[in-house]
């Protein structure tokens, strides 16, 4: 099918071609063009030859690099930067054709890529992209142990983190995604998640998987607690006081100085174990009783598999929930808030669960992010994290669970990228330091990305309930909710 | 005691006196200063179409509004039965009584004036549509369905928890709700477009969805606030039937606002006039359209030959004599036609 609409094989002089090409033009005017995976082929071959272009410029660019030695010229090879440099071009290449140079085709393919087209590509390719994604998040720790053995502590350290964005961006997403209830004061049940944990050890010694259940519990009903005072609120007005929530929980975590110790924060918290025992050297470890000799990684690795679990169930419980009556009166009340009073929704209760939910699941989050620091305090809570979450969820499209995803990655892993940009000062000289100019670039690329997808990376809504067929609903029709 | 008077005063006793599913008694209403409502006792009868008519602003959607639990009325009765005949000693307990509601297998009784909206729609059953169409417009039809059946829903899936372990129970609930929303598509030809957004549907199609997902919650009463404004003939022609097959195939009671004459008098069993937040007229159709205080009100009706007019001069002199400050009246009254005759 794909080959028959390529132009190239099918042309009017020979027969069989021909018919084929009849056949398609036929087929184009019924309801499902085959254009759409012949866009997302061509869109493949495209990046192919992209990727070829740059392979060939690259050996000679990247690949090999002449540096003078003593009696002349020598040459090394550097294949795994021409590699990783094809690939990229390979990714970028196949993400512009698929997302952004759409926008260059004719308007009668516009109109009907808005109406069947590009809409219908996108569950293939968002479905390709999460396995992969999945798949990778999976062997990630071993990918980076085993082709970058030098800087794996740094990588898998940095995966780690973006997981937690990612899990908090799940979690905020239920509140803001779903159920239109904008939270500027999310980082306060991080906060209550991680001081929940950090106290609990540091008074009655609990370990990690004891304070887990009992971290997102506490940030569950502190939840419910900012629930109440905001379900009268709309709009700005909601906004204000979630952030002023924020705010108030920081500002008590910082000034109980005989409770929470302050500025000083709460150290020595407990390391996660594995069944009551600790990673480490010594008999009574886990490494002792499996006789694998301990390793520093191990216990990044370690870590890694906690918080992707912990998101997994994240992202499983809300893909669940929306399938559930619950998600969908959160949606409704998104949607309408007196059309639902009107239909028998108790909103209270409603939105109170939105906020507990969110709400536990940053709790569970911070209690990883307390043991993974060892160290909480209240300077890791500031209003900045709540704005860095909710850029995550409004980045990648608001109840985009994938887009989150694709939003955390971008921003957390780009962010700590740009750190690494060296190469910047062969251009601008040895005086510049890219560090500087992250946040720059950083917001710059906000900007773009609001300007060419004001509705968020992945805006299209995808139906909780099908009768028949499944129909993804553009994002122009959804609301976004109160206080957007 | 109204039924009592209307017997001695008519040997036919209209069935909204005998049997009503809602009594309003004595209801005001009032923002501030402004009375929108004034002392306004009516009935809907069970099994009837009651219609409430009556000029722009005269304080229609406040009663609507009232009775659905959007707003909290002044002062006021208003009692919603789910059992025969008039159940006045229950009513009378209730009122007594601090309580919202009394449930009992004889005759249930709410007092919808204590009753928090949502609850008026979960538990007495009253349900509503809006002037403005208030569809999930991001939601697919199916959704729309679905989110009305939210209860019945919530129960099966034992509070999310069932269905979050994905229990037969609630996917047994679930594929029931579907076919339930399905036989409602059924009937205003929807079923093709179950999977598309309510807010691609043309607008008399999304307000036939409105009006299905308001009995998609099994109600014992449906309020409409002006199904058909907006609507050609021929949608209003549907809507009737729709209305009629409604009231006679699920037992549901209807109370309707509407402005279309031609839609209030052929399917209305009872009509009920207000102007100025005040009943003008209260009876059957036949009674409503040659009662002389309503023409006046409206000044114009559909049937021009109907109109006493040597009647209705005498009654707007009276008024006009009545009191001097009845020049506001002055212009309300072609504006009112015009309304009236609007389509």
């Amino acid at each position: 099918m794909a080959a028959g609409n390529q132009d190239m094989p099918a042309s009017e002089t020979n027969p069989e071609g021909a018919q084929a090409l009849g056949e398609d033009r036929a087929r184009a005017f019924q309801q499902e063009p085959p254009e759409r995976s012949a866009n997302f082929y061509d869109s493949l071959r495209d990046a192919g030859l992209t990727a070829l272009l740059a392979g060939v410029l690259g050996f000679f660019f990247i690949g090999l690099r002449t540096e003078i030695a003593p009696g002349g010229l020598d040459i090394t090879t550097r294949w795994r930067a021409w590699i990783i440099s094809i690939l990229i071009v390979f990714g970028a290449r196949l993400f512009l054709n698929i997302f952004l140079f759409r926008a260059k085709r004719s308007t009668r393919r516009k109109a009907r890529a808005e109406g069947g087209g590009f809409a219908a590509i996108m569950p293939t390719v968002g479905k390709i992209l999460t396995w992969l994604l999945l798949a990778f998040a999976i062997v990630l720790p071993f990918f980076f142990t085993t082709f970058m053995p030098t800087r794996e502590r740094q990588f898998i350290d940095m995966a780690i983190l973006i997981m937690t964005y990612i899990m908090l961006g799940w979690g905020l997403n239920i509140v803001v995604g779903l159920a239109g209830l904008l939270d500027l004061g999310y980082v306060a049940f991080y906060a209550v998640g991680a001081y929940s944990f950090a106290l609990l050890a540091h008074y009655f010694h609990f370990g990690f998987w004891m304070a887990l259940p009992l971290a997102g519990i506490l940030a569950a009903t502190w939840g419910v607690i900012l629930g109440f005072p905001v379900l009268r609120l709309r709009g700005d007005y909601l906004a204000i006081v979630t952030l002023a929530f924020g705010e108030i929980v920081r500002v008590v975590l910082l000034n109980w100085y005989s409770f929470t110790n302050g500025p000083d924060g709460i150290s020595g918290i407990p390391k996660p174990t594995v069944f009551g025992y600790e990673l480490g050297r010594g008999q009574d470890t886990i490494n002792g009783i499996l006789g694998i000799p301990y390793e520093p990684i191990q216990r990044f690795i370690f870590l890694y598999y906690i918080i992707f679990i912990l998101a997994l169930i994240t992202n499983f419980i809300t893909i669940r929930l929306r399938r559930l009556p619950i998600g969908r009166a959160w949606e409704a009340l998104r949607e309408d808030e007196i059309a639902c009073r009107s239909l028998g929704i108790n909103t209270r209760n409603t939105k109170l669960t939105a906020f507990a939910i969110g709400a536990m699941f940053g709790g569970f989050a911070g209690s990883f992010f307390a043991t993974r620091q060892g160290f909480v305090s209240p300077e890791s809570f500031t209003f900045l994290e709540s704005a860095i979450i909710l850029s995550i969820v409004v980045l990648g499209g608001l109840g985009s669970q994938l887009g989150v995803v694709i939003a955390a990655v971008v921003m957390i892993g780009g962010t700590e990228m740009l750190r690494n940009l060296d190469f910047l000062k062969s251009i601008f000289g040895d005086n510049f330091d890219p560090v500087q100019y992250r946040m720059l670039i950083f917001g710059l690329a906000m900007v773009i990305i609001m300007v060419w997808k004001p509705r968020g990376l992945i805006a299209t809504r995808t139906p909780s309930a099908i009768y028949k067929e499944k129909k993804r609903i553009s994002a122009d029709l959804v609301a976004q909710g109160e206080g957007h | 005691m109204d039924a009592a008077q209307s017997s001695t005063g008519a040997p036919a006793v209209h069935r909204w006196e005998n049997d009503p599913i809602l009594t309003v008694e004595h209801l005001s209403m009032r923002f501030g200063g402004l009375v929108a409502v004034g002392d306004l006792s009516f009935n809907v009868g069970r099994g009837d179409i009651t219609a409430l008519i009556g000029p722009n602003g005269a304080g229609k959607t406040t009663v609507f509004n009232c009775v659905t639990g959007f707003y909290k009325p002044t002062e006021g009765r208003i009692a919603m039965r789910h059992g025969e005949g008039r159940l006045e000693k229950e009513v009378e307990e209730l009122t007594a009584s601090s309580a919202r509601f009394k449930e009992t297998t004889g005759g249930s009784v709410f007092l919808l004036e204590r009753m928090p909206d949502h609850e008026i729609s979960a538990r007495a059953k009253v349900a509503r549509t809006f002037q403005n169409i208030r569809l999930f417009s991001g939601m697919t039809v199916l959704e729309n369905l679905l989110v009305a059946q939210h209860n019945a829903l919530m129960l099966a899936s034992s509070y999310t928890l069932g269905g979050i372990f994905g229990l037969p129970g609630y996917k047994k609930a679930r594929a029931a709700a579907i076919e339930k929303a399905i036989y409602w598509l059924e009937q205003i030809n929807l079923v093709d477009r179950a999977d598309e957004p309510a807010g691609d549907l043309p607008y008399g199609a999304q307000r036939r969805l409105e009006i299905v997902r308001a009995m998609c919650t099994d109600p014992r009463l449906l309020c409409f606030d002006e199904p058909a404004a907006g609507l050609n003939p021929r949608e209003s022609a549907e809507l009737n039937e729709l209305l009629k097959f409604i009231r006679d195939k699920h037992d549901t009671s209807i109370l309707l606002i509407e402005h279309d004459m031609g839609v209030v008098m052929e399917i209305s069993d009872h009509i009920v006039v207000l102007d100025y937040g005040v009943k003008i007229s209260d009876g059957d159709p036949a009674f409503v359209r040659t009662d002389p205080k309503v023409i006046a009100a409206y000044l114009g009706v559909e049937d021009e030959e109907e109109i006493d007019v040597a009647e209705v001069q005498q009654d707007v002199a009276a008024r006009v004599e009545g009191d001097i400050g009845a020049m506001p009246d002055a212009p309300t009254a072609p504006d009112n036609s015009g309304g009236a005759s609007k389509p």
